[in-house]
């Protein structure tokens, strides 16, 4: 029996001592293998009386888990060791910037857009497009403005030749869809639309998005809905909004519609230029004219219009100072987008 | 328009204050542009009386002055003034007063002669830049009454941007039957009695154009004292409504047109021949006008003419040969209605534009020539004096404009504004408005429409007016129930907007440049293809519409390098425009990149952008649209492009649909920038559309992946290979990459070595070894044959 407590004495001295993996398991090939110093006292047995084989049996089978749970104790510490070793090895400076981070952006004006043809979508609006170069009667004529009228005289044109303009308004698309589809109709128009007009609060081209809807029964308050809900979802503000009567030769009654200054919240301030109140869209009922131009029933049918300056709005959502920012690329002015 | 707001309370008694009366008119739809103080801060000024002026001992040009301000004794005043004369009444700012700008007055000693105060001409009190003398007040202006009471310039000037549909408030006249109805009260403008003729003479006129100055009323004023000098009351409101004060025949005129809304115009009678006719010019006459530019007649333009001649652009100006000088001691007055159909545009044609055609080409009221014309012989008669003649109209009645009868439906009424009025509400709106309502029946009102409001002709119009007096704050709010129609959703069409986020995700920035170009840039960057000029440019550079998006984006890349910026990817999407035997719009979307692949980082070398990295970029668009299968890349030169370094992208059938590749070095140099640029452009529609996903059957086999390199002459291109490769007939290849291309040291005969990943893979089974070697050996030998290739080691 003393050698196996020798045995056992030097297995453990031998499991503690072994720095590898590689090393324990030879410690315990060596006492616990097939033929191990350990093993082999099992084979010893048959020399002892039968009587006391038993119990030499069993102290050996005990001395064998003692030494295996030994080991497998060794080996896991071996093991966390190890592992603690390679991720000390492998740390690395997390604060560096990560790879290929660079997005792009899209233009505030684009974004702007995409914001109100959202809205507008969402309440079942069609996006409709047309030509930027047009002609006299899409952009003037069927919209009411005849030749010579004042009102051209808010709209200073560019002209490709007599009967060709630039488009001064996004306002012919509802007179090309008026012309192609009968009510309902449901629409917004957004693009670039032209002005020969250029200083510090005027740029000659800019960009607008304009809203029809044409129905059996539509009427001014359902105008003065849309676009309240509009404007407070645009602006995520429960701001003030006003009708002031304006005129426009397309529409009738017609509306200029403000917002409540955000920056002096009605005081009056330099924005506001000390009125409380920032002008942000124009609106009205079609005009029987508009209707009879495109060929929709003025009895059976009314509807209203709306138009925004895309610039505007964008201006006063995110504080651009500065109009002709929009048009001159600066990438430090964009990267802010 | 600018208005003094003293003189609209003269004629309609207003229970407001400014800022009350500012917000109920804008809220009304006559816009207030803004206001201004009727005259700048000063205090202790008075009316003062010149008793007497004798010459100052020491110096020439001064007198010395006593003036009375009416507690007393005079005080001595030192003045330069030329008019300063005894019995003129002066504005004396007194010893302690302030002038604008803060000047302090006290005593002062002006070369030996004491000073108390000062005789201000109109200058010193920021009323005008006359300098020239004193300023000179009324004879029945009170001694010591405060200057600012006796001139009432504690006033406001207001300024309203009336929309062009309100021709009828370009006047005080105007302004006054609006603001009374707005606060419910009434108004009145001050006219005298006619002045009784006292002489025959008259001017004749007849009216060749009748239709278009359908009324024309007329008078002879004789023996007129025109040097006369006008009202100080009249100045200070000509003034406040923008207009100098030139002579008294002027200022009268002026004045009646902001009273009444009338233009007016006078002739000296001795310049006139004949007698009036209005007529059409004759093509090619011209007229000389006053300022004396001479302007070019067409038959479209109505004058007025004597017999020999045009005297004056009607409505618009009139001419430098029959206008009133300091020598005028007669006039013929002229006060018509102009058909505005016939003045609008007319103004513009000539570069002009005018009080008076601004109101004729909006409409003025056809009742008003006859009043004005009294007016204005009052008025003009009570400052130089004369003898005056009696009036005379000529009319073609059938052609004055007609008031509108409408019928006001009440169902369209409560229809439109979703509001049930009671009919007396109404009714009351329309007739405080000057309409008359005619007749009333259970379906409507029966309207008749003033005279003055040529923007009433249709039902519509009467429901704004109801809108607008009732207020459009109270009107209630809704929305609009409309059946749910839900349009078609083309799933094969990817959106723009979709593309956009892709280009972003590939580290663009969206720009948005002008549509008109420079034309000489257009044309370096795209030789040969017509643009389309803009007839009147904002500016030289911006005078063409651009044809392609490249101008617009390489300016924008070289605005920003000419900023420090050398690492730029932009991109834009947007219509272009070709002249062909119709303008064409064609949507499109372009890119341009140049500096550094990255940017600066720890992780990478830097390296500068090539050819590859924006056809990636041009592949990952028509990947992500789905229309990659369908196009083809052609090598093949472009004019913006260098050659060798330039693909066109062409759709299934061969057109032409887009370009990718190095920017020309000739357009580098143009532009004047140093460092390579890339480009691409494709036409959207072709980029856009997709094809739906179709499922294939994923083969549960394994696939098994052979490397091979192969050594081919410099110029044999992937696409050869890959084509030798793909039709080689192994059925089972299911993938193709090149994942190395190399040249030089190593390699002889300066061939190149191109490394493929072939992938292998059956539909039903596994593939051996044997049958994946084969495969290889059958491509091989393609190539071999096809391209002389040479496997590598
Ligand atoms: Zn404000």
């Amino acid at each position: 029996m003393n050698d196996l407590e020798a045995l056992a004495e030097s297995a453990i001295k031998a499991i503690n001592d072994a720095v590898s993996l590689a090393a324990l398991d030879d410690v315990r090939i060596e006492f616990l293998g097939k033929k191990g110093k350990i093993t082999s006292l099992l084979k010893g047995l048959g020399k002892l009386a039968s009587d006391d084989r038993p119990k030499a049996g069993a102290k050996i089978n005990e001395a064998k888990e003692t030494l295996q749970s030994l080991i497998n104790t060794q080996k896991q510490s071996l093991e966390d060791t190890a592992l603690d070793a390679r991720m000390a090895e492998e740390r690395i400076d997390v604060t560096l910037p990560g790879r290929n981070s660079a997005v792009g952006g899209l233009h505030p004006i684009t974004r702007t857009m995409e914001r109100i043809e959202n809205f507008f979508t969402r309440a079942g609006y069609q996006v409709a497009t047309g030509p930027e170069i047009e002609d006299d009667y899409h952009n003037f004529e069927a919209l009411n403005i005849p030749a010579h009228h004042p009102a051209r005289a808010m709209h200073d044109t560019f002209y490709i030749d007599p009967q060709t303009v630039l488009r001064t308004h996004t306002s012919p698309v509802q007179i090309r869809t008026m012309e192609h589809q009968q009510p309902p109709i449901r629409i917004i128009c957004p693009g670039r639309v032209y002005r020969c007009d250029s200083d510090l609060t005027h740029t000659p081209m800019f960009h607008q998005v304009e809203g029809l809807v044409v129905d059996t029964d539509i009427s001014f308050a359902d105008l003065k809905g849309t676009v309240d809900q509009f404007l407070k979802a645009f602006f995520e503000a429960d701001l003030p909004v006003r009708f002031r009567p304006s005129y426009f030769p397309f529409t009738e009654p017609s509306a200029e519609v403000d917002i409540q200054c955000a920056n002096c919240l009605g005081e009056g301030c330099r924005i506001c230029s000390r009125t409380g109140w920032l002008e942000v869209m124009g609106c009205g009922m079609v005009h029987p004219n508009v209707f009879d131009s495109c060929g929709v029933d003025t009895e059976e049918f009314t509807g209203f219009a709306f138009g925004m300056g895309v610039e505007r709005l964008a201006m006063l959502r995110y504080g651009v100072t500065d109009l002709r920012m929009f048009f001159e690329n600066d990438v430090r002015f964009l990267e802010q987008f | 328009m600018k208005f003094s707001e003293l003189w609209l309370r003269e004629c309609v008694s207003l229970d407001t204050d400014t800022s009350g009366l500012i917000a109920r008119m804008t809220m009304a739809g006559l816009e207030v542009d803004g206001t201004e103080a009727a005259a700048a801060e000063f205090a202790g000024v008075v009316v003062a009386e010149i008793d007497s002026t004798e010459a100052h001992p020491q110096a020439e040009n001064l007198n010395v002055c006593q003036v009375s301000v009416g507690d007393g004794a005079a005080v001595q005043v030192v003045c330069g003034a030329p008019n300063a004369r005894p019995g003129l009444k002066v504005a004396f700012a007194t010893v302690g007063s302030r002038l604008p700008g803060s000047v302090e007055i006290g005593q002062a000693e002006l070369r030996g002669v004491s000073s108390f105060g000062m005789l201000c001409s109109a200058a010193e009190l920021g009323l005008s830049e006359d300098d020239a003398g004193l300023l000179e007040l009324p004879d029945d202006a009170s001694i010591g009454a405060n200057l600012r009471d006796s001139l009432q310039l504690d006033d406001t000037i207001i300024e309203v941007d009336l929309t062009p549909n309100r021709g009828d408030c370009l006047s005080i006249l105007g302004l006054a039957r609006e603001a009374a109805v707005l606060y419910e009260t009434t108004y009145s403008i001050d006219a005298g009695e006619p002045v009784k003729s006292s002489i025959d003479m008259t001017f004749p006129v007849s009216l060749s154009a009748g239709e278009a100055c359908p009324r024309y009323a007329g008078r002879v004023i004789s023996g007129l004292d025109i040097g006369q000098a006008t009202p100080s009351w009249m100045v200070e409101k000509l003034r406040r409504a923008g207009l100098r004060s030139i002579d008294a025949v002027v200022d009268v005129t002026n004045y009646v047109m902001l009273e009444l809304g009338q233009p007016l115009h006078a002739f000296d009678l001795d310049k006139l021949q004949g007698g009036i006719d209005v007529r059409y010019a004759h093509n090619n006459e011209s007229l000389e006008l006053l300022g004396g530019t001479s302007v070019t007649l067409d038959t479209k333009t109505l004058v007025i003419a004597d017999q020999s001649r045009p005297l004056a652009l009607a409505g618009i100006m009139g001419g430098a040969g029959s206008g009133v000088s300091a020598k005028t001691t007669q006039v013929f007055l002229e006060s018509a209605h102009f058909n505005p159909l016939v003045i609008a545009g007319k103004a513009r044609q000539y570069a002009l534009h005018t009080d008076s055609s601004h109101r004729f080409e909006r409409g003025v009221d056809p009742q008003l020539p006859e009043r004005a014309l009294e007016r204005a012989t009052e008025l003009l008669v009570a400052i130089a004096g004369g003898q005056v003649g009696p009036v005379s109209i000529q009319e073609d009645l059938s052609a004055l404009p007609a008031q509108q009868n409408i019928l006001f439906r009440k169902a369209r009424l409560t229809q439109q504004l979703r509001l049930n009025f009671e009919d007396g509400i109404v009714a009351n709106i329309l007739t405080s408005l000057g309409i008359e309502v005619t007749d009333v029946t259970d379906e409507g009102w029966h309207c008749l429409t003033p005279s003055w409001r040529f923007d009433l002709s249709i039902e519509a119009d009467l429901v704004e007016e109801v809108a607008r007096i009732f207020g459009y704050d109270k009107l209630p709010v809704g929305t609009p129930s409309m059946p749910l129609q839900t349009a078609v959703d083309r799933e094969v069409i990817t959106p723009l907007s979709r593309l956009k986020k892709l280009m972003v995700g590939r580290d663009y920035r969206e720009a948005v440049t002008y549509s008109f170009v420079d034309e000489a840039l257009q044309q370096v960057v795209s030789p040969g293809v017509a643009g389309i000029p803009v007839t009147n440019p904002i500016s030289a550079d911006m005078n063409v519409m651009r044809t392609s998006l490249l101008p617009g984006l390489l300016a924008a890349l070289k605005h920003n390098l000419n900023r420090q910026r050398s690492r730029l990817r932009l991109f834009e999407a947007g219509q272009c425009f070709q002249n062909g035997h119709a303008i064409t719009h064609n949507e499109l979307i372009a890119g341009v990149i140049t500096g550094d692949r990255n940017p600066l980082g720890w992780t990478s070398q830097s390296e500068a952008v090539d050819f590859y990295d924006i056809k990636g970029d041009v592949e990952a668009l028509l990947t992500l649209s789905g229309t990659f299968g369908r196009i083809v890349f052609e090598p093949e030169p472009h004019a913006s492009l260098q050659p060798g370094q330039s693909l066109l992208i062409k759709d299934n059938r061969l057109n032409t649909v887009g370009y990718v590749g190095k920017l020309h070095p000739n357009i580098e140099k143009y532009l004047g920038v140093n460092q390579s640029i890339y480009v691409f452009e494709l036409n959207l529609e072709t980029v856009v559309r997709g094809e739906l996903p179709k499922y294939v059957e994923i083969t549960r086999f394994p696939s098994a992946t052979r490397d091979i390199a192969v050594l081919v002459d410099p110029d044999v291109s992937f696409e050869t290979l890959r084509d030798i490769i793909e039709s080689s007939s192994v059925d089972s290849l299911t993938d193709l990459k090149v994942f190395d291309v190399y040249k030089g040291k190593h390699i002889e005969n300066n061939r190149k070595s191109v490394a493929l990943s072939l992938t292998f893979q059956h539909k039903s089974r596994t593939l051996s070894d044997e049958e994946v070697s084969l495969a290889i050996d059958i491509i091989v030998t393609a190539l071999k044959e096809e391209c002389s290739a040479q496997l590598r080691g």
